[in-house]
């Protein structure tokens, strides 16, 4: 297998780039994290990030929307942009002899967006639309309050924005979000693909090298909802979000805590879906997933279940949650690793996969994580090391978000502290 | 990167793309089964088969077969469509082996009754979970409506009471009628050999019996029709429509593709421009869909009520002007340029490449390199939209809601 080669620079205006040679593949993608999140949502205005992020391709530079567009169509230019907590996401994948063409319209766009009055109405209706949408959509709306339940504000408030305040931004609002918190520090561009390492930064100098950007802005942060929380809505099911402290992506046992929710919930041989799905055929859908912040982090549990079943599927759950700790085999050690050796290197057929690592782990980590260096760290991980942190961050207090036509009974969420 | 091309004693049929410089393979079987092959009495066989499936043989327990793959660190999983339920899996190449034989139990399952009795819980919460999303509810429903008393309009997972009242029995019978060798394609892809390829498939696969492959293709004769599906305490309205366009056999297909990009592509189309940039919806999208024998042009909106007729017009607007006028030649170029770097960059990756080999294969007995498609889609020009166009115009004659609004 040929080894990546990761090379990092930082610009003399504070941006950094990572670059990853894969000269096996034929494409090449770009992942951009600018630190115009969500979180800089001015409090009663949440969405203007979001607005943020839908504006800057309408019109940027030299460039109209549709010159925008057009140019990246005929570049072969798959790309999205997304209001994140911390960032704007911007990600593009097309092949790799086209990329360095895209980069001047991606800089235009990311530091002189044109931001025009004309085109925020447009902008907030669709928005507005896609956020109405969302209210019909009871999967959806639980991620977004057992957030909020979970994460003090502004961390728990929802990236995408709320009916509540859309309203309430205007345009000037969206341009004091960009000349405020665009800027090179703390903007991390990953670049991975088909391409040498002095062409990307060659190319990212030519367009992002002279951006001086905003100050940005300290956040104040306010306490996080209470629950249980029970929403009402006429469905079909009732939908489970469950959440319970864990560890961030940063923290050295990180990987113990990756293979103790990969026992939980990594594949069909888990034991939420062995257990709660196979065994008692409780519901169709039901995962735990590691969700990270910079300093802290949460597991996320989810089940959708037929509302007379509701109570028994919570309950079933809880007890695989609680008793994650006993158990534990070698066997499903194994498998988590294995699962996680595939990972690894099939990520290395996607660029596009590449190229957001690169970004993430430059941000959370101030450096790149290595294939190799992930895989021994795991290899390296022992039953103990799982048990033991099962057993330390066993969730003391666990979020209860509802949505469906009845509430459900809590008092399976209260149980005494799990001894070793 | 070689094509090699097989067929077992038993005829079931194997397609390989070798390419030695990636890092994993895919492996899958597409079995020539689907809604559309069953009667009304078993509505939703196929779809809880395709579950029971993972419940094992002789030999395996379902919770070996989900250990198994596990083991392996597989990327697996399976659907079941109209015309076609598939079976699939990503491993490292040390690994295939192991996944070949646990693939080829999928296609031999011994289908036990409590297995059956317990399973067909998780299909009804499966049939609950998709109740929720009013997006699934209108596609069903224009397949229905559009496909009325044609079997493509059959629902793919049944009903409660059709999944209720399915005995086990039924769908034993129902797997030795159409699991036969004849209906299955094993397609692989990725970093493998041929004769790797042929040996695990002689080992595996032999063993499936033999049997024919049979399909009626009756014509399509949708009349035009619109029902509004009303969701109390739902404020969003949801509208999909229908029309006929080419069928997986038609060479016009690839300018049906190409078509549709221009005019109802999530970004850069004509729907994109006029409806959703403005902000009169949060999604109006124009999709091409290939069945074997039938094709379908599919539209998706999603606004709020208030906007749905405008939109609506709107769409109608669209289309009157592409079926009298075509499309430019700016617009084709930009189409042929997005669509050309999807094929490439799908292509990179083994799993990436396993449904169009396998899609090929079962539609159209032929096999399309990633060179070969992007040669095609390089020389679609007006005139071939012209003569798609004159067969298949832009027309809808199925209407279906589902939201707020009770007609529009």
């Amino acid at each position: 297998m040929t080894h990546p080669k990761v090379s990092t620079q930082r610009l003399a205006n504070g941006l950094t780039v990572v670059a990853e040679h894969m000269p096996d593949v034929q494409s090449a993608a770009m992942t951009v994290l600018q630190p115009t999140g969500s979180v800089y949502d001015p409090a009663g205005k949440s969405g203007t990030a979001a607005l943020y992020s839908e504006m800057i391709s309408r019109g940027a530079g030299d460039y109209s929307t549709r010159e925008l567009s057009a140019a990246l169509d005929n570049l072969g230019v798959q790309r999205s942009v997304s209001p994140g907590l911390s960032h704007t996401t911007l990600s593009a994948a097309t092949t790799a002899d086209r990329i360095s063409d895209a980069i001047p319209l991606f800089g235009a766009m990311l530091t002189a967006p044109h931001l025009d009055d004309e085109q925020f109405a447009p902008a907030q209706d669709l928005v507005r639309q896609a956020l109405h949408a969302l209210e019909d959509e009871p999967q959806q709306r639980l991620g977004r309050y057992l957030r909020r339940c979970s994460f003090d504000a502004p961390w728990g408030n929802p990236s995408g924005g709320t009916l509540d305040d859309i309203d309430s931004i205007t345009c000037e609002d969206v341009r004091e979000h960009f000349a405020t918190h665009a800027r090179p520090q703390d903007t991390i561009i990953g670049v991975a693909g088909n391409i040498g390492a002095s062409q990307v930064f060659e190319s990212i100098n030519a367009v992002f090298g002279s951006w001086q950007g905003g100050g940005g802005t300290e956040i104040t942060g306010s306490p996080r909802a209470a629950s249980p929380l029970h929403i009402d809505h006429e469905s079909a099911q009732t939908h489970i979000g469950l959440a319970w402290t864990a560890i961030p992506y940063s923290h050295e046992r990180y990987f113990d805590a990756w293979a103790a929710v990969s026992i939980l919930s990594g594949g069909m041989s888990s034991r939420l879906f062995t257990n709660v799905r196979e065994k008692k055929g409780l519901c169709y859908s039901i995962s735990a997933s590691l969700n990270t912040l910079k300093n802290e982090a949460r597991v996320f549990g989810y089940a959708g279940t037929t509302n007379e079943r509701a109570q028994e599927t919570l309950e079933a759950t809880i007890a695989e949650i609680r008793s994650l700790h006993e158990g534990l085999t070698d066997d499903e050690l194994r498998r988590c690793k294995a699962q996680a050796k595939s990972s690894l290197i099939m990520q290395q057929e996607s660029t596009m996969a590449r190229s957001s690592s690169l970004a993430r782990d430059t941000w959370h980590l101030g450096r790149v994580l290595m294939p190799d260096d992930i895989r021994s760290r795991i290899d390296s991980i022992t039953i103990d090391d799982v048990r033991d942190y099962a057993i330390e961050y066993a969730p003391q207090e666990i979020v209860l978000v509802t949505i469906g036509p009845k509430p459900l009974s809590s008092d399976c969420l209260h149980v005494d502290a799990v001894t070793a | 990167m070689q094509f090699y091309r097989h067929q077992l004693a038993n005829g079931l049929n194997i397609v390989a793309e070798l390419t030695p410089s990636v890092h994993s393979v895919a492996a899958g079987f597409f079995v020539r089964t689907g809604s559309r092959d069953e009667t009304a009495e078993v509505s939703g066989v196929s779809h809880f088969l395709e579950h029971m499936a993972f419940k094992g043989n002789e030999k395996y327990s379902a919770d070996d077969v989900n250990r198994i793959f596990d083991e392996v660190g597989a990327r697996y999983n399976a659907s079941t469509g109209e015309d076609v339920t598939t079976y699939y899996a990503a491993v490292l190449p040390e690994y295939l082996p192991t996944t070949m034989e646990m693939l080829s139990v999928l296609m031999q399952p011994s289908l036990r009754q409590d297995d059956f009795d317990m399973e067909k819980n998780v299909i009804l919460e499966e049939i609950g979970m998709y109740d929720d999303m009013p997006s699934f509810t209108a596609y069903d429903n224009v397949m229905a409506t559009h496909f009325s008393g044609h079997p493509l309009g059959q629902s793919i997972l049944g009903t409660n009471e059709s999944i209720t009242a399915l005995t086990a029995e039924q769908m034993r019978s129902y797997h030795r009628q159409q699991y036969n060798a004849a209906n299955i394609t094993l397609a692989i892809a990725g970093n493998t050999t041929i004769d790797a390829v042929r040996e695990l498939a002689e080992q595996f696969c032999g063993s499936i019996p033999s049997g024919d492959a049979h399909r009626q293709l009756p014509a399509v004769e949708p009349e035009v029709r619109s029902e509004f599906i009303v969701k109390d305490g739902s404020g969003h309205q949801h509208v999909m429509q229908m029309g006929m366009a080419p069928m997986a056999s038609d060479p016009l297909r690839f300018a049906a593709e190409l078509l549709a990009v221009i005019v109802g592509d999530d970004s850069g189309s004509r729907m994109f421009w006029d409806i959703v940039y403005p902000g009169h919806a949060d999604s109006a999208e124009l999709g091409y869909n290939e069945y074997d024998g039938a094709g379908t042009w599919m539209t998706y909106l999603s606004c709020h009520p208030d906007q749905a007729a405008g939109n609506l017009q709107r769409m109608q607007d669209i289309f009157d002007v592409v079926n009298r006028e075509g499309v430019t030649d700016d617009e084709l170029e930009q189409a042929r340029n997005k669509v050309a770097s999807r094929i490439v960059l799908r292509g990179e990756r083994p799993m990436g490449r396993l449904s169009s080999l396998g899609g090929n294969w079962l539609y159209r007995g032929e096999y399309c390199s990633v060179s070969d498609d992007l040669e095609v889609v390089r020389n679609i020009g007006r005139q071939n939209i012209r003569s798609l166009l004159e067969q298949y115009p832009l027309n809808v004659s199925t209407t279906v809601g589902v939201g707020p609004l009770e007609t529009v």
